[in-house]
Formats: C-alpha cells, structure tokens, sequence
C-alpha cells in the first residue's frame, strides 16, 4: 500500500476466503491478479458468514501467491482483547495492511443467533491500531514487545442517505488515524464523484469501489436484494439480454464485454478527473475480468 | 418500564403439568400497566391452565388469581399475600423476571413458575401500538451527548461512533427495515440543535465493567 502514499493510481482486489479449509482457489486467484493490484482485500465473515479465519487466509495468500493483502478485521465478532491477540498476530505473520470494519451484524448471517459483540467500532478499531504502531502500547497503554507496523484503512459507504452523517462519520475515522478509504460497491459515477468531492477536505486517499458483474444472476441478486444499491437499468438489460445466449463460450465473452464497456468507462472517468487514488474490484470469484479491465481503463 | 411477553400456554402447561393447585400472581407495576401481566392477565391465565389442563387430562384442579401492587418488593408481598397462598403447590408470576425471583424469595417452600419471558426496558409509542426498548441500564449513560437518543441501545450494534453504513432511507438493516436507525435520528437531532460538533466527537472504547453482571447498588433507599 505504499504505492498509495507515493500518490499513484492503484488497483486493490478481493478475495473471500469461504467456509473451508483449503485454500488453493484462492491463493490461484490471487496469483492472476499479481501484477494488476497492489494488494487484495481478504475479507472476514461477510455478511457474518462463519468463514474461514481472514488472519490465517490472508497469511498463506501472502506466502504461497506473493499477494500484498489487506487484511480485514471486524468487531462483530470480537472483543478487544481477541482483536489485539489477532492484530499482534497479524504483525507476527507479516501482514502489513488492515481494513478496520465494524462488521454486519451477526444476525444477518448464517448463524443468526449468535452474539454480537461489537465490543469496539470501526474507528475506535483504527485507534487501537494506532495506539499499538504509533505508541507500541495496547488499548490501556500495556508496552507492547516488538510492535506491529500496519497501514490502517477503514470502510465508507458513498450509497448513504444521509450523506452528511457519513461523511463526518469518515471525518472521525480519519482523525483517529485511517490511511485510506475503500467504499462500498459504486455504480453510479455522480455518486462517486459526489462522494470523493466530499472527501478532499479530509486528505485520505479514497478507492471507489467497484463490482464486476460475472453473471446476470449475480447483476439481478445485487439490485433486488443489495440495500441502497441499484444496478443501473441499462447495464441490467444487457446483462438479461447476455444471459439468454445459449453457447456458453459465447455468453462469458458477452458478460465481459458488457463489464469492460461500463467499467472501462467508468474507471477511466474516475482515474482522469476525480481525486480517487484507485478503485477496489470487488471480482470475488471473477478475477479473470480485472487485468482487461484496467487494460480498457487506459490510466 | 420493564416489558415482556407471556410464554405460549403450551409451554406453560408443560411446565406446571404435575401440580393439583396453582397461584397465578399478577403484579400491577409495569407489567400490569401495560396490561401484559396484571390482575386481569393473571385472572385470564388461571382460567386458561384450568381449561386447557382439562383438554390435555392433566392434573390442574384449581387455579386461583391474586395480584401485587409490584411484585419487585417483598413488603409488597408479605403485605398483600402473607398466608394466602399456602393451600397452592405452586405460583405461576406474570411479573418480569425480578418479580418471579423476589416471589420465590419470600415463598421459600414453594416453586414459583415465569409466566412471562422479560424482555426489556422500553416505552410505548404514541399510537400505544408497540413497545420500544430504549434503555439498557448500561451504567454509563451518554444521553447528554446523543440528543437524547440511546446508541447504546436504539442502535443494533450499540455502537459509539455511528453509524455503521447499514442503513437504507434511515430505517436499519437489523430487523428487516422496520426500526430507524438509530445514529441517523441522532444526527438529524443534533444537526437540528445546531450541536453537530457533539456528532463529530470521537468516542474512545468503553470501559464495559459498570454493565457488568451481577450489579449491585449500595443503600437503596425506601421510597
């Protein structure tokens, strides 16, 4: 993530461990996208699904592809003393970013009776990270032996109405010590711009989120069922339009396509004239269409 | 006021299946006045163990109704109950939870049933349609920071530096939609108040120790 500091436009992935215990896939997913982005995300129990650890994922990820990854944490799941036992396990396994979430809440996942804990938020996530690489000192100022060296990111969500109470929201977060914003998935380029203008005051890198469409299934899944997102009409149909192409050869080209055409638009548009520092793809399972994408981007 | 709702008849039919007599004791106190577990609720209840015993060939021969002005206090009980519950093998409260363990208290000898499941301090609104939870008893009350809206508790995460970004058209993703979100009221609130600065305050992690279980308060003065 240093590559952000230095001011030049990136392009960060993700990768979803699941609920397994191998993770070839990933790590091979991973591999495709070395040398397109500077790192991946390697997410924690989306949507509270009992995942595997994003700790453990993100460690092998890093050792066996020589994927940077951001590794990220949720409160959801743990109290403060369990997020700093895994952040200084985190600086032991080398992992040197962290993207700082509060987590949804547990009873939106599969173990909906679980208890939330929440013990800590977002930004006061971002303030026990800071306390340890700023200070070496833990959330009560306990010395810590060989202190972990972390770039903290944390969440913003573009999409939010109000977007006022957000925008301070990410103003506290900032102030408590994040290094960079990565949003939640952006369809609409007002939005986005709205969103990084907003945002320049701050003086924190943003990456805009964006979210490949593998399929119309997932197109149609993702405008229904996705609260406050919408999949914009026209990039809907054509996506309905590809899906009823019986070759199925035929059909993935078309799907790519449509992506390329949006997002190259898009991304170009973001990269040229906004202050974005680089977008987050979001192609969980759908890397093949990242390196063409940035190629259409033309940065 | 503390809430709560009556367990299903079948449950409580379960529970009380071995007994020939049972007290069903109402409290007038919260419960009562929300009419969840008064008197009348009490009275209602009886006749249903009794009716519904019959049904299922249990042995329930005689389910009589009483009532406590608050079940919470055990003057109050000693007072309005002393002697008229020892022909019952058993009590059955509709009081909350406090209320079951302080009939237990003075009742040594006898096992006292919940009628209820205690679910939460709250209020109704103003149709009286629902109850809200609005406290939690935290021990820390931040209150005078939020606009008078508890995140500890209005806000499914209870989180300090709301909101989390789960939220559409002000209303939150815990609950299907239905409850406003809780940092989005408190916004609006404070914006109105022309106090954002309280807003973009950043709150430093709790110390958690004064919500901690079991709590116990010196003195406790008599009212």
């Amino acid at each position: 993530m240093k590559k952000i500091k230095e001011g030049k436009f990136v392009f960060t992935g993700e990768l979803e461990p699941e609920k397994t215990t191998d993770l070839t896939e990933l790590v091979e997913s991973a591999k495709k996208l070395l040398g397109h982005c500077v790192a991946c995300n390697v997410t924690d129990n989306p949507q509270s699904m009992a995942y595997m650890s994003s700790l453990v994922a993100s460690h092998i990820v890093q050792r066996d592809s020589g994927m940077e990854c951001v590794y990220q944490l949720r409160c959801s799941d743990r109290n403060s003393i369990a997020l700093t036992s895994d952040l200084l396990g985190a600086g032991a396994l080398g992992i040197r970013n962290v993207l700082a979430l509060t987590g949804d809440h547990t009873s939106l996942g599969d173990y909906p009776g679980s208890m939330p804990v929440f013990d800590l938020d977002s930004g006061q996530l971002v303030y026990l990270i800071r306390r340890m690489v700023d200070e070496g000192v833990d959330l009560n100022g306990k010395p810590i032996e060989h202190p972990p060296r972390f770039h903290v990111g944390v969440a913003g969500n573009p999409n939010a109405d109000p977007l006022d109470s957000e925008i301070l929201k990410l103003k506290r977060k900032v102030e408590a010590g994040a290094e960079f914003v990565q949003t939640q998935v952006i369809f609409d380029i007002e939005i986005a711009k709205t969103f990084l203008k907003e945002m320049e005051k701050y003086k924190v890198p943003v990456l805009i989120g964006i979210f490949p469409l593998k399929n119309y299934g997932t197109a149609d899944y993702f405008d229904k069922y996705i609260p406050g997102v919408h999949v914009p009409k026209d990039l809907l149909a054509k996506m309905k339009e590809a899906s009823e192409i019986g070759d199925k050869k035929k059909k993935m080209e078309r799907y790519d396509e449509i992506n390329l055409d949006y997002y190259g638009d898009f991304v170009h548009e973001i990269a040229h004239n906004t202050s974005a520092a680089g977008i987050h793809v979001m192609a969980v399972a759908y890397e093949r269409i990242t390196p063409p994408l940035i190629e259409c981007a033309k940065i | 006021m503390i809430t709560g709702e009556r367990k299903d008849l079948e449950e409580l039919m379960e529970i009380v299946k071995t007994y020939n007599s049972l007290a069903v004791v109402g409290c007038d106190g919260c419960v009562g006045i929300y009419q969840i577990g008064g008197f009348k609720e009490a009275e209602s209840l009886a006749s249903l163990l009794k009716m519904g015993d019959k049904i299922k060939n249990g042995v329930v021969q005689d389910a009589e109704a009483f009532t406590v002005i608050r079940q919470c206090d055990k003057e109050l009980i000693e007072k309005e109950l002393g002697g008229k519950l020892d022909k019952f093998e058993a009590i059955v409260s509709t009081a909350c939870g406090v209320g079951v363990q302080t009939m237990a208290a003075v009742f040594e000898d006898k096992v006292v049933y919940p009628a209820l499941n205690t679910l939460f301090m709250g209020a109704q609104d103003r149709e009286g349609a629902e109850l809200y939870e609005l406290c939690k008893g935290c021990g820390d009350c931040v209150l005078h920071l939020t606009g008078g809206i508890c995140p500890m508790t209005r806000c499914a995460k209870g989180l300090l530096n709301g909101p989390c970004g789960g939220a559409v058209d002000g209303k939150c993703e815990v609950g299907d939609y239905t409850n406003d979100c809780a940092w989005v009221l408190i916004y609006e609130k404070l914006k109105s108040m022309d106090r954002l600065d309280l807003y973009t305050t950043f709150r430093l992690p709790r110390d958690r120790r004064p919500s901690m279980s079991p709590r116990k308060l010196a003195g406790g003065a008599k009212y």
